[in-house]
């Protein structure tokens, strides 16, 4: 159980030395309570705190880490139920199958959509990172040669999925510098596989035939010293799958129950045959709460939607997102397309540059760093006025871009219209429709 | 250390709403637990899909949107029995999409001779969506109700500044009402305390919190509806206790991502199909938070969000 600020604070040397960065010992306990501060920054505690303090301190579900290379894929380290009470933390990854049975053409293939199927939206790229490579020829040699290739082959993260401990012992070293989780330990082989976990250092995978099974498994192997763990709890239906996900979340956050305090891993490709319902199925677990998603194939038209519903999803509630600021062309403008401004809270970007899309009228749009806020909250907050507008408009280079001077502002900041016109000498300020939907009926009506 | 598995304390269930009438008449809400947690609670009635139908031919619909209806976009009728018929609605949306004023501004009496007509030709219950505009909406949701008296229809958006003319209307002619809010969960709250204050009763309420699809934030009405089953579930919120009705085939077809060929961006794979994902997917995750009438359009993405349903709450 958790320990509350005032039981960590009698623990600590209360020497209000300040050196872990707040003034007191009272404060810094407070903060280790929030999960704000880690102890290691007390220079003076001693080991009986730190052995009570960092059992009680760790994260109610481990990070876990899968990869060595410049991109490991974090999972786990989540600390709610609802994204609403904090944010989601490390959002899940979404691995594509590859079997040692396949032509390795179709395995190049795979690798290559892996590294090509990444999408640029809002300033990132959305993308995945994870291979799992499953041992279905039942062949050691067959499954390590797979690995040492993907290996030479591919920057992707590493999952190696295997029966058999000979054969994941022998592809994990083919692969052992690239740290891959090692699927998977059960009942029948934990002792075996501890130890190939212990060897490599690689994470573990741990699969059970339901949650009972699950915890007896994670209690031995960390009574072994094995803490990178990954839980599968076996199931491939989904009622029980999508239960067991929301069972092992709310049992290591609310009750603080470590056995199942590990991130987890679902296989969607194992719970159907139609590739279509296969990606309904991962958007249920993108939501609550995979922690690996492992897919038969990747497609642009599964995958895309996807990668936007996990973007949308870890998304963190108290920071919106953003779009960049500038010139935004749309539909090919020349010098006497119309030029709309609008705030780059990333919602509007995306609906009016669609809307402006839609109209197939080219044009110029200006984004302006309103720090993510819309534009009624940009406006109220005085980061959308007419004062840091000017400014924008005649330093963006648009007066480059288009030779006439009319400026055509959101509806809802029409109030700015006036103050625009003095602060921009020689424009003409129209106000723009309120609405995203009504943005191509204006400019269609629109004239130079 | 054995296995406790942890229980939310649930303080509150969800109103029964009863749609429609004679025996297709549908049953929503009455949930006692989150959606889908089947080890905590119950799920009496599973959420029902309506599928659209538009008042006037689509003029800018993607192709595979398009392809499940061709030669009934003209005749809303012929539509919603094709809808019926071959694609097993349990339920049709009508959106009375030219009635908009910054459109064809269709009158309020064209409007309802079409309701009426549509009601008397299926027996499924009817929604009818407006355009959100006040005083459109008030002048054709007062014909509407009015004429298709005893037809039991669900009337959508009602919102605070029509709430009292159009909520007048549908207590007067006995229709349910759909509670429209901008994705608040306080302005949710406060407008079914309106309808209540007005009269609406409870089993005759749903409510529409706004939802978007995938990419053009869908996390919003997400949490919105998760804070709103949480309230209604565990914080005795008797207020937020009703059933959300999410209108999102609209919003998820009318997105680029949708409407981008293959052709200009292989990466984003076949059209027709990243079309219907994407509105199964975006149903996917409004059912998680806590939809029970889901507005859909393509019957390959409901068909898809049946089996899902199905699936979720297998014995």
């Amino acid at each position: 159980m958790p320990l509350t600020g005032i039981e960590i604070f009698k623990l600590l040397p209360k020497t209000n030395c300040g050196r872990c960065g707040v003034p007191t010992c009272l404060a810094f306990a407070m903060n280790l309570a929030a999960g704000k501060s880690e102890l290691s920054a007390c220079p003076d505690v001693s080991e009986e705190a730190q052995a009570k303090l960092s059992e009680a301190s760790a994260p109610p579900i481990l990070p876990v880490t899968i990869g060595s290379g410049a991109k490991p894929l974090k999972i786990g380290g989540e600390t709610v139920m609802f994204r609403h009470e904090k944010r989601f933390e490390n959002p899940p990854g979404l691995a594509l199958l590859i079997s040692d049975t396949m032509p390795s053409s179709e395995v190049d293939a795979r690798l290559k959509k892996c590294k090509d199927l990444q999408y640029y939206r809002v300033g990132l790229t959305l993308g995945s990172e994870l291979v799992a490579l499953r041992n279905d020829s039942g062949d050691a040699g067959k499954f390590e040669s797979l690995a040492s290739h993907v290996k030479q082959n591919s920057d992707c993260n590493i999952i190696l999925m295997s029966q058999s401990v000979e054969a994941l012992a022998a592809a994990a070293k083919a692969a052992a510098d690239r740290k891959p989780l090692l699927y998977a330990a059960t009942k029948d082989n934990v002792d075996a596989m501890a130890k190939l976990a212990k060897e490599t250092g690689c994470p573990l995978a741990v699969k059970a035939s339901g949650l009972e099974e699950l915890v007896e498994l994670t209690n031995k192997l960390t009574a072994a010293g094995i803490k990178n763990l990954v839980l599968d709890s076996g199931s491939r239906k989904l009622r029980q799958s999508f239960e067991d996900q929301v069972i092992i979340r709310s049992a290591a956050l609310v009750k603080k129950f470590r056995p199942l305090g590990f991130p987890t891993i679902v296989l969607p490709c194992e719970m159907t045959d139609d590739p279509m319902k296969e990606a309904v199925i991962a958007s249920i677990f993108v939501a609550k709460y995979g922690g690996i998603i492992v897919l038969s194939d990747f497609n642009g038209e599964s995958l895309f939607p996807l990668l936007v519903e996990r973007l949308n999803i870890f998304t963190d509630p108290q920071r919106p997102l953003a779009t960049t600021e500038g010139i935004y062309p749309i539909n090919n403008p020349d010098e006497n397309s119309p030029v709309l401004i609008t705030s780059n809270f990333s919602l509007t970007y995306f609906i009016v540059s669609g809307e402006i899309e839609n109209s197939k009228v080219p044009t110029w749009l200006l984004i302006k760093d309103t720090e993510g806020l819309s534009v009624m909250t940009s406006w109220a907050a005085g980061k959308f006025s007419a004062d840091v507008i000017a400014p924008f408009v005649l330093k963006s280079g648009i007066t480059d871009k288009a030779k006439h001077r009319k400026l055509v502002i959101p509806g809802y900041i029409a109030a700015e219209s006036g103050g625009l016109e003095e602060e921009l000498a020689g424009w003409e300020i129209l106000v723009g429709p309120r609405e995203g939907a009504h943005i191509p009926a204006y400019l269609k009506a629109w004239k130079p | 250390m054995a296995l406790d598995i942890p229980k939310t304390r649930y303080t509150g269930s969800i109103k029964q709403v009863k749609l429609g009438g004679g025996d297709k008449a549908v049953t929503i809400g009455g949930e006692t637990a989150y959606p889908f947690y089947l080890f905590e609670g119950q799920m009496p009635n599973l959420p029902k899909i309506a599928m659209e139908v538009y008042d006037s031919p689509p003029q800018d619909w993607a192709e595979a949107a398009l392809e499940p209806f061709a030669g009934v976009t003209g005749d809303p009728v012929a539509w919603a029995k094709k809808c019926i018929d071959d694609y097993g609605a349990e339920m049709i949306c009508l959106q009375l999409a030219s009635t908009d004023p910054n459109g064809a501004d269709r009158g309020a009496d064209e409007a309802a001779a079409l309701v009426k007509k549509l009601a008397d030709a299926i027996s499924v219950p009817l929604i009818v969506w407006g355009t959100a505009n006040h005083e459109k909406d008030t002048e054709v949701f007062r014909t509407v109700a009015e004429v298709c008296q005893g037809k039991r229809l669900v009337i959508g958006p009602v919102e605070e500044g029509d709430h009292k003319k159009i909520g007048a209307a549908a207590l007067g002619y006995k229709h349910t009402v759909s509670a429209s809010t901008p994705i608040d969960i306080n302005l949710a709250k406060q407008l079914n305390i309106l309808l209540g204050n007005l009269g609406i009763p409870d089993d005759m309420l749903v409510m529409d919190p706004t939802v978007s699809g995938i990419g053009y934030g869908i996390e919003y009405c997400y949490s919105v509806m998760e804070r709103m089953r949480m309230a209604a579930l565990t914080q005795q919120d008797e207020r937020l206790q009703f059933p959300i009705i999410c209108n999102i085939a609209k919003e998820v077809w009318k997105t680029k991502e949708v409407k981008i060929p293959e052709s200009e961006d292989p990466k984003m794979g076949d059209i027709k199909k990243r079309g219907i994902l994407t509105e199964a997917m975006s149903a996917a995750v409004l059912l998680l938070a806590g939809a029970d009438v889901l507005v859909m359009r393509h019957p390959e993405a409901i068909r898809l969000v049946r089996e899902i349903l199905a699936e979720m709450t297998a014995a």
